[in-house]
C-alpha cells in the first residue's frame, strides 16, 4: 500500500513538475519577445497546460504526438529539452529545428514529436498518414494530435475524421477548446455553437467531452482513449474545455472578450487549483512544491543561458535539410 | 527490342516496387475497383489487395497529406492524382507538409513518397481539367519534379524515383498514356536529374519536355526537309534542371527554341530561358524563340483549344522569325 501511494504521489508531483515548468517557460518567452530575443509569432500556453501535460503522461516513447503551433507545452510534456527548445525560439544552431522552425514548428524525432504545425488543422492529414503507417507495419503505436477550436471549420477535419474512422486509424484526436480562434469566439463561427460532442457523430466517432483545467480529468480521459485506439477500435475524440489566459500571440491586445469572463477561468488555473489539491489531501508538502517550483525555475534560466549562449546557423545551414 | 506504351512502362514499375518493398503501396482515387482514370493500375486491387493498392474518397489534401505521413512513418506511398489539376486541392500538404517538413525540422524526417500526376490539355476537358503545374511544383525547394515522354524514360523515371527518398513529381501527359517505344526487359534506371538528347543536329536546339517532346520531334522532322538540322533536348526533369545539357547544345547550334504546354507567363520555360540568357548569352546568335500556351484559360471547343496550345507550325514560324532558318 505504501509503495503504491509513493508511486502515486511521484506521478502526482510530476504532473505539477511538468505544468510549472511550462508555466515558467511561457512567462520567460512573453518577457524575451518583449526584449527582442524571440521574433516572428509567439503563441504562448498558459492557462492551458494541463492538456498537454494529463494527455502525455499516459503516451509510451514510440507513440506520436503531432501538435497545432501553440506547442511550446506539448514539447515540453513530451520531454523535449528546455534549453534546445528556447534556442529554437532564438534562432540558434543548436534549437531543436536547428533554427528553422521557430516557435511554431518544434520538432523531436527522437521523442516522435512530429511538430508543430501552423496552418490551421494542417497537421490532420499528416496525422492520419503516421497512424496508417503504425495500422500498416502492425506496430504497436498511437497517434495523439491536438488542434484548436478554430480547426474544426477547416475541410481537413471533417476529411481526416472520416478517412480515420474509414480505416479504423490508432488516432486520438485531442480538442483544445479555448473558445476563441485568434479573436473570433467559436461560437460566432461555428453553425454548431461552442461545444463539440456532436462533433465526430457524422463518422461514427465518439466525443468525450472533458474539463481542461482539471489534469487528471485530462489523465483519465486519454488514457481511455489511448487504450481505444491501441485495441483497434478506430479513433478516439476528446474535447478538452480550457482557456488562453493570455492573448493569441504577443500582437493580441485581447479586445474581443472580457475581463469576468477571463478572471471566471483564471479561478480555475491548474496552477493553483492542482497544487492546492494535493496540499489538502496531504499527497504533498509545502516543502514538496516549493522544490518543484525552484527546480524549475532553475531549469528554465539554464534554458535561456543555453540558448544566449548558443551559436547563430553557419551560412551553409541555408542550403542544408531541403532534400534527403 | 520489345515495344511497350507508356501506361504498360508505368505499370511494369510499379508491379515491380510492389514486388520487391513491402513498406510501397498505392493509393488514390479509383485506382483500385475501377483500375484508376487512365488504367494505370488496372488490376492491381486483384493482385496486391486492398491494403497496398488503396482506394480513397474524393480528399484530395486530406490523401496526399496521408501519404506524406504515412512516409514519414517510414513507409513509400504511390499516389496518385486523377489529374494534376486536382493538385490545387492539395498544394497545402505537398507544400506546408511534404516539400517542406524536412527543412523546418532541421532535417529530421524524410518523406519518401512518389506523387503521380496526369496532365496536360488537348483533349477538351475545359479550364478546371487542362491544368499543367508542373512548373509551379519545380518552383518548390524540397520537390523533384520529372515528365516523361517516351515508355523508356518513364519506367526508368520511376524506377529512380522509388528509390529516392524526397517527394517526386511525376508528371504523366494524358496524351502519352498510349505512346508507343522501345523498352528493354533488362533492368535499367534513368537518374532524376538528367535531360536527353532525343536527336542531334547542328543548327538549331529545340528544348521541350512531355508532350513538347512530341511537337518538337515533328518540327525537327519539318526542319530537316529544308536542310535545318535541328537538336532536340527532353529535360525529362524539371526540377532539378539539367541546363548544362542545354547549354552545351546551344554551344554548337547557337539558336535555341523552347516549347512550354504551360501558359506563357512564368510557364517552364521562362526559367530555361532565363538560365540561358544568365549563363550563355553570347552562345545565342539571336533572341531564344518560346512557344508556349497562350495566356488563356483552357476552352472546351477544339479548335479554340487547339489555338491555344503549341503546336508545330507555330514553332517553325517562331524560330524563322527569330533565327531566319
Amino acid at each position: 500500500m505504501k509503495v503504491l501511494e509513493r508511486a502515486r504521489k511521484t506521478e502526482l508531483a510530476e504532473l505539477y513538475r511538468q505544468m510549472y515548468r511550462i508555466r515558467v517557460f511561457e512567462e520567460k518567452c512573453g518577457e524575451l519577445y518583449a526584449r527582442g530575443l524571440i521574433r516572428g509569432f509567439l503563441h504562448i500556453y498558459i492557462g492551458q497546460e494541463a492538456n498537454a501535460v494529463g494527455a502525455m503522461s499516459v503516451l509510451r516513447p514510440e507513440d506520436y504526438v503531432v501538435t497545432h503551433y501553440r506547442d511550446h507545452g506539448q514539447a515540453l510534456a513530451r520531454g523535449l529539452d528546455a534549453g534546445r527548445c528556447m534556442a529554437e525560439l532564438f534562432g540558434r544552431a543548436t534549437g531543436v529545428s536547428r533554427g528553422k522552425g521557430g516557435s511554431m514548428h518544434l520538432f523531436d524525432a527522437q521523442k516522435n514529436f512530429v511538430g508543430g504545425h501552423a496552418i490551421v488543422a494542417g497537421h490532420f492529414p499528416l496525422a492520419t498518414g503516421l497512424a496508417l503507417a503504425a495500422q500498416y507495419k502492425r506496430e504497436d503505436r498511437v497517434v495523439l494530435t491536438f488542434f484548436g477550436d478554430g480547426a474544426v471549420n477547416q475541410g481537413v477535419f471533417h476529411e481526416t475524421f472520416n478517412l480515420a474512422a474509414l480505416w479504423k486509424l490508432p488516432i486520438v484526436f485531442f480538442l483544445e477548446n479555448n473558445l476563441y480562434g485568434m479573436g473570433s469566439a467559436i461560437g460566432r463561427v461555428r453553425s454548431g455553437g461552442a461545444d463539440f460532442q456532436d462533433a465526430g457523430k457524422p463518422y461514427g466517432i465518439e466525443c468525450v467531452v472533458i474539463d481542461g483545467m482539471d489534469v487528471m480529468a485530462v489523465r483519465e480521459a486519454t488514457q481511455a482513449a489511448v487504450h481505444h485506439a491501441r485495441s483497434g477500435k478506430g479513433p478516439a475524440f476528446i474535447e478538452s474545455k480550457t482557456f488562453r489566459f493570455h492573448g493569441h500571440s504577443m500582437a493580441d491586445p485581447v479586445k474581443y472578450r472580457g475581463d469576468e469572463e477571463e478572471e471566471r477561468w483564471k479561478r480555475r488555473d491548474p496552477l493553483h487549483t492542482f497544487p492546492r489539491m494535493l496540499l489538502e489531501l496531504g499527497l504533498a508538502t509545502d516543502k514538496d512544491i516549493e522544490k518543484i517550483k525552484a527546480e524549475a525555475e532553475a531549469e528554465i534560466d539554464a534554458a535561456i543561458k543555453f540558448a544566449e549562449d548558443s551559436p547563430w546557423p553557419a551560412p551553409e545551414a541555408l542550403y542544408e535539410d531541403i532534400y534527403a | 527490342m520489345p515495344e511497350i506504351t507508356i501506361r504498360d512502362a508505368l505499370q511494369r514499375g510499379l508491379r515491380e516496387a510492389l514486388d520487391n518493398d513491402p513498406n510501397v503501396y498505392l493509393m488514390g482515387e479509383d485506382i483500385g475497383a475501377y483500375g484508376g482514370a487512365y488504367s494505370v493500375t488496372a488490376g492491381f486491387l486483384e493482385d496486391y489487395g486492398p491494403e497496398r493498392v488503396r482506394d480513397v474518397p474524393i480528399s484530395e489534401n486530406t490523401f496526399i497529406g496521408t501519404a506524406l505521413g504515412s512516409a514519414v512513418g517510414g513507409l513509400r506511398p504511390v499516389v496518385e492524382f486523377m489529374s494534376i489539376s486536382f493538385s490545387l486541392l492539395a498544394f497545402d500538404q505537398m507544400i506546408n507538409i511534404g516539400a517542406s517538413i524536412r527543412y523546418m525540422s532541421g532535417g529530421q524526417f524524410k518523406v519518401p513518397v512518389v506523387i503521380r500526376a496526369p496532365t496536360g490539355a488537348g483533349i477538351q476537358l475545359a479550364a478546371t481539367h487542362s491544368h499543367m503545374f508542373e512548373n509551379w511544383l519545380a518552383s518548390v525547394p524540397g520537390f523533384r519534379v520529372v515528365a516523361a515522354s517516351t515508355p523508356y524514360d518513364a519506367l526508368g523515371l520511376l524506377r529512380s524515383a522509388l528509390k529516392d527518398d524526397n517527394p517526386v513529381i511525376m508528371a504523366e501527359h494524358v496524351q502519352l498514356y498510349g505512346k508507343r517505344g522501345e523498352v528493354p526487359d533488362e533492368y535499367f534506371t534513368i537518374p532524376l536529374g538528367k535531360a536527353d538528347v532525343k536527336r542531334t543536329g547542328e543548327d538549331i536546339t529545340i528544348v521541350a519536355f512531355s508532350h513538347g517532346v512530341v511537337i518538337a520531334m515533328d518540327a525537327a522532322g519539318k526542319l530537316a526537309e529544308n536542310g535545318v538540322k535541328a537538336e532536340v533536348i527532353d529535360l525529362r526533369s524539371l526540377r532539378p534542371l539539367d541546363i548544362e545539357t542545354v547549354l552545351k547544345s546551344v554551344a554548337k547550334t547557337h539558336r535555341a527554341a523552347l516549347i512550354d504546354e504551360n501558359w506563357r507567363t512564368c510557364g517552364y520555360m521562362a526559367e530555361v530561358s532565363a538560365q540561358i540568357s544568365e549563363k550563355g548569352f553570347d552562345l545565342l546568335d539571336g533572341p531564344v524563340a518560346r512557344v508556349a500556351s497562350e495566356d488563356v484559360p483552357a476552352p472546351y471547343s477544339r479548335p479554340l483549344e487547339q489555338m491555344m496550345l503549341p503546336n508545330v507550325n507555330r514553332v517553325l514560324k517562331a524560330i524563322e522569325e527569330n533565327y531566319g532558318i
